[in-house]
């Protein structure tokens, strides 16, 4: 398969960026998106040119770190799957495939295709934890869990902290990543006893690091790689502003 | 706890949230009071000889107007403060993402057609009924009196252009509630996956009714213009 690139380039955070356009050839169906882009930058170093910054990890969909908007979309096309999972059997022959950073404010570009994530790490530091004396692993089975409690739980700790849904949001709304983050917590005995200052401080931090507010659209949801339900948003509300009363 | 209904993201969707939901429930009573002037006309003036410029209606003006005020200046600072965060660079290619619908992501411009729809309705019925009473007079500026609701509704649906304008105006009106609805549900937290597909439902169903209801009083006073007989008898 052929595809024609249209690639943004920018040499720095502080330079203006634009895009660029690559060919890439022979490129097999079951090539994944990202193995395209080594082509493409294994191209680049052979003709002298500087390759495309990207970020990248795990190749499997569980560390976060890809991130690339592909034709319009948060990880491309397919739903529930990041970018290192999609392959190039879901474009046609000949396309022509735009390829954006992530686009917020809250997200600045660092080079070409790769973004500071920085500002999700803050809001975990602010409070998505669980404070516990580090002893001996305790049994497993010590504290019993209703099982749909842990199931609800799982789903929200399936956030991979990716930032697609600030990034898919026409807010720039960190509200699914942060509701997730208390809704694991807030799900499970061990995390409840620090639901309130949880809540206040994680939303806290969203705001100041300039997040948007939420405004229901539910676009964070269809673009979540790991199908993140706009239900734990709910929950986030229903915790802060308890907790707000309860001041 | 006044602080985080002005200064949190969570609080100010709060506020937008509970004076939503205060708007809406005054729409519903606004539509049932004028379902009165199809079924009597003399009925629908009884109730605004009984609303007039009395110090309940007076009070109940304020309350409104300060509900709709605040949802506005609410929906401008949340929406200025989204613009910001979306950051200057903007995507290049942007597709509508599965399952989000288009009244979701125009809130405020379906706000700014409602709010140009209230300004034309005040100078057509509040200025020319209770302002007309509080200014202590007895007829308005068209020769009606304060209190006869029914002949303003007859005079202003026999154009046609307020049929339009108005038509276009409940139908923004819808977009916003269907989406709305079900918003102030989520954003008080009162939501989940179960009840998401309820929630639009109910959104769907109570803005079809507004929108009907209040179209239909519109559509009949401007049926009613066009017959050559007064009063709709033929």
């Amino acid at each position: 398969m052929n595809f024609t690139l249209k690639i943004w380039r920018q040499k720095d955070a502080k330079s203006k960026g634009g895009f660029e356009t690559y060919k890439v050839e022979n490129i097999s169906a079951d090539t994944s998106f990202l193995e395209m882009l080594d082509i493409l930058n294994n191209n680049l170093v052979h003709e002298g040119k500087e390759p495309v910054a990207f970020d990248h990890d795990c190749r499997e969909g569980i560390c976060g770190m890809c991130s690339l908007h592909i034709n319009g979309l948060a990880h491309g096309p397919g739903q529930g799957a990041t970018t290192c999972q999609i392959y190039m059997r879901k474009f046609r022959d000949g396309e022509t495939i735009t390829i954006e950073p992530w686009r917020s404010a809250a997200f600045p570009v660092i080079k070409d295709l790769v973004v500071n994530r920085g500002a999700y790490d803050r809001i975990l530091q602010a409070g998505g934890f669980v404070s516990v004396r580090t002893n001996s692993v305790p049994d497993a089975n010590a504290i019993p869990i209703p099982k749909a409690d842990a199931d609800e739980s799982m789903d929200a700790a399936a956030c991979i902290g990716c930032g697609a849904c600030a990034a898919t949001c026409k807010n720039g709304s960190a509200m699914l990543f942060v509701a997730a983050r208390v809704s694991s917590l807030a799900k499970l005995p061990q995390g409840r006893v620090e639901g309130a200052r949880r809540a206040k401080a994680m939303v806290a931090k969203m705001d100041e690091l300039g997040f948007g507010n939420c405004t229901n659209t539910g676009a964070c949801q269809a673009e979540c790689p790991k199908s993140i339900s706009i239900a734990h948003i709910a929950r986030l509300n229903r915790e802060f502003l308890s907790a707000k009363f309860e001041d | 706890m006044s602080c985080f209904l002005s200064n949190s993201s969570l609080g100010k969707k709060l506020v937008m949230s509970i004076t939503g939901c205060f708007l809406v429930l005054f729409i519903l009573f606004h539509m049932s009071m004028n379902i009165t002037a199809i079924i009597s006309p003399e009925g629908y003036n009884a109730i605004c000889e009984f609303l007039g410029a009395n110090w309940y209606a007076l009070a109940g003006t304020l309350v409104l107007a300060a509900g709709v005020v605040v949802h506005f200046i609410y929906a401008v600072v949340l929406t200025l403060e989204n613009y910001k965060a979306r950051g200057s660079q903007r995507y290049a290619v942007t597709v509508k993402e599965p399952n989000v619908s288009w009244a979701s992501k125009n809130m405020l411009v379906l706000g700014f057609i409602i709010l140009g729809g209230l300004l034309i309705h005040l100078f057509n019925f509040w200025a020319k009924m209770q302002l007309v009473e509080i200014m202590g007079e007895h007829t308005n500026s068209l020769g009606f009196g304060p209190a006869d609701g029914a002949a303003l509704i007859a005079y202003t649906f026999s154009h046609w252009y307020y049929v339009v304008i108005y038509l276009v105006w409940f139908l923004a009106l819808w977009f916003h509630l269907t989406h709305g609805i079900w918003s102030m549900f989520q954003t008080a937290g009162w939501a989940n996956d179960t009840w998401y597909p309820r929630l639009k439902c109910i959104a769907n169903v109570v803005a079809t009714i507004v929108f009907l209801g209040f179209a239909a009083v519109v559509i009949v006073y401007f049926i009613q213009s066009l017959c050559p007989c007064n009063g709709g008898a033929c």
